[in-house]
């Protein structure tokens, strides 16, 4: 198997798991980086509608071909029909938050399960027609690569490329809506009409997909990397550009491990790897990681042990805490038998005057400059000029604290 | 006995802008009424802002100030109404408009640093296809320099405290290079020294023969800071420069019983 795997990433594993491969790369691609502006407007969901929405387009296409004489099976035919049934669905999404009191979520819910219900009544029909049974149309729902011919492949490396210009062309407008609707409106820009640019990124990248992932799963190639990608970069351009980087490479890890062994659906794999590629940046992405996150807290827990121990010792108050008790032990201010060493008088003695000096500070300057960054932790050097300190130093008056053996 | 005689609540909220007041004000307005729903936010609303001026619009929470803003923009559809920016219509106008929405109208967590969101204020003069340049860059670092942010460009936007959200966001105005500088409640929440240095920019802004209009709520200060206020509740109470305008009696007109006498007794109003 680790064999199959490698002569599929190589493209040595035959011409069809070849141009599955590439077909299913440069999809990730254009599917990762067009779905991250609706990630970010946070209607990353019309996608799913617009996806289902491409169910009866499918069958009357097929329908119609067949009606006029024709193969019913042309892909570029059943794509187009495809691409005017999910416009509709989208418009009528768009109409619907519009013109109604109604929410999105429930418009979106809507005119999914509907026109997935008709696209089903559709298919059933084409059954019972003479020429439908070997129509093929279910590969449609989950995707279906095995017969994927070089045609199929240039649909989607036309289509994809078609879509990345619009991106490229339109990143400006799409990141303004997106960040500050309010803003791009008194600006000029229309907005309305950025968002449906948005939403028809994703149909095109929705239309061109069916074949290898199918209208169920496409969603999850829209979504998944964005979300990723926001995990590793805090900036708009990069986290498109990550976005489509892991979904080509979801795209071409998962059709070389479903060519690497018989039936394994290319659809469902891309769509693990995608999500396996999440986990692995969910738990180890810096700042936004879970695991940065658990780091960062543990620290946190640390600083205020540390802090609340000086305050104690300073005080001569007892310190029963463990945890309290082992930060300062392991930082050397403290000696298993509890009393503070030399270190931990100097540090504890410099924490207590510093909480004076807090004290003082937020007397004199009332605003929230000042007394917001005081929270027990933060030195007051590095809020306070030290000309500042001196004032306050002079306020609190060395000799009341010389008296406690403090400086 | 007599009825009660009617008041008007005040004589020069009634009057409406002629031709030569439009063609003169920086930002005129003309009838605007904006609608959610059935029930009118703002009802025909009339003004005639004065170029190279500070101007507050005031009203209650609800009164639509923040909708009339918006209104003038675009930003949401007008019911009826028209806007003239320097007597020209607003599509025309929109390079002479800075906008500073309010902070909490935005996601903090957008993946985008300081610099990237005053960099937005270039978007309109790049269009589709320039790229950003060095230049652009300077030019934003300045706009930082300042509200004072300069030492933030490089910060992920979530970082900021509220009063940093508001210096950010009046900087992406300020790199525009406008003549018209509409701010929604640009000292809302914001700690002192914010507002300290958000006055000092406006002030530097109308020095240059800039106009500022603000929406505002902190009635104590308006003296200080404004010389023209709008006067609003859903209609057009008053209008007119701050030492003739801003007096107890358009006040009590604007805010109705919301406004304790009190409270207007320890005000600097213009009598």
């Amino acid at each position: 198997m680790p064999d199959a795997i490698l002569s599929a990433l190589l493209l040595q594993a035959g011409y069809n798991a070849a141009l599955v491969a590439i077909g299913s790369a440069l999809l990730g691609i254009a599917a990762g980086a067009g779905g991250t502006f609706l990630f970010l407007r946070k209607r990353a969901l019309v996608s799913d509608a617009v996806a289902h929405a491409t169910l009866p387009g499918i069958g009357l296409a097929f329908i119609l071909m067949v009606a006029l004489g024709g193969d019913g099976r042309n892909l570029v035919g059943l794509l187009a029909g495809s691409a005017v049934s999910a416009a509709v669905g989208l418009l009528l999404v768009d109409w619907i938050v519009r013109h109604t009191r109604l929410a999105e979520d429930v418009a979106i819910g809507s005119v999914l399960s509907v026109f997935f219900g008709l696209g089903v009544v559709v298919l059933t029909v084409i059954q019972s027609m003479s020429s439908g049974r070997q129509a093929g149309l279910e590969g449609f729902l989950l995707g279906s690569t095995a017969g994927m011919l070089r045609q199929d492949a240039l649909v989607i490396a036309v289509g994809g490329a078609l879509a990345l210009a619009v991106l490229v062309l339109l990143r400006r407008p799409m990141t303004l809506v997106a960040f500050d609707p309010g803003y791009a409106a008194a600006r000029g820009v229309r907005v309305q009409a950025v968002d449906l640019a948005m939403m028809a990124l994703v149909l095109a990248v929705t239309v061109i997909g069916l074949k290898v992932v199918g209208l169920i799963l496409i969603v999850a190639m829209l979504i998944i990397p964005p979300v990723t990608a926001r995990l590793w970069s805090e900036r708009t351009d990069s986290v498109v550009l990550i976005a489509g980087a892991l979904g080509g490479l979801a795209g071409y890890l998962g059709a070389a491990v479903s060519a690497s062994a018989p039936n394994l659906p290319t659809g469902p794999i891309i769509v693990l790897v995608s999500f396996a590629l999440f986990c692995i940046s969910l738990l180890f992405a810096p700042s936004r990681g879970v695991l940065a996150a658990a780091i960062r807290h543990r620290r946190f827990q640390r600083r205020v042990h540390r802090r609340q121990g000086l305050l104690a010792l300073a005080r001569n108050e007892p310190i029963l805490d463990p945890l309290t008790l082992k930060v300062l032990r392991r930082d050397g201010l403290i000696r298993p038998d509890k009393v503070a060493t030399d270190a931990g008088r100097a540090r504890a003695a410099k924490a207590l005057r510093d909480e004076r000096r807090w004290d003082v500070a937020r007397q004199m300057h009332q605003d929230e400059g000042v007394s917001g960054g005081y929270d027990g932790l933060t030195a007051i050097e590095t809020v306070l000029t030290p000309d500042e300190i001196a004032a306050i130093d002079a306020r609190i008056g060395t000799p009341a604290l010389a008296d406690k053996g403090v400086v | 006995m007599a009825p009660p005689k009617l008041e008007l609540a005040a004589e020069d909220g009634a009057r409406a802008p002629s031709p030569e007041d439009i063609a003169n004000a920086s930002l005129a307005l003309s009838e605007i009424t904006v609608s959610y729903g059935e029930k009118p936010a703002v009802f025909s609303v009339d003004a005639a802002l004065p170029r190279e001026s500070m101007v507050a619009i005031i009203g209650p929470n609800g009164a639509g100030k923040s909708t009339l803003l918006k209104a003038a923009l675009g930003i949401v559809p007008r019911l009826s109404g028209s806007v003239r920016i320097f007597g020209q219509e607003l599509e025309r106008a929109r390079d002479r408009v800075a906008y500073v929405p309010q902070r909490a109208s935005v996601d903090w967590d957008f993946p985008t640093r300081v610099i990237d969101v005053v960099l937005m204020g270039f978007y309109r003069e790049l269009g589709l296809l320039r790229f950003l340049r060095k230049g652009h860059r300077e030019r934003a670092r300045a706009c930082l320099e300042r509200v004072g942010m300069a030492d933030f460009a490089e910060r992920q936007i979530g970082q900021l405290s509220g009063g940093q959200q508001q210096r950010v966001f009046l900087a992406r105005a300020l790199a525009q290079d406008a003549e018209l500088y509409l701010l929604d409640e640009p000292f809302a929440g914001v700690d002192a020294a914010t507002e300290k240095a958000i006055i000092d920019v406006l002030h530097t802004l109308k020095t240059a023969r800039k106009t500022v209009v603000c929406v505002h709520h902190d009635l104590a200060t308006v003296a200080d800071y404004f010389d023209h206020v709008l006067l609003i509740n859903v209609r057009k109470v008053a209008e007119g420069p701050t030492s003739t305008t801003f007096t107890a009696k358009n006040l009590q007109a604007t805010y109705g019983g919301r406004l304790a006498s009190t409270h207007i007794d320890q005000l600097k109003l213009s009598s």
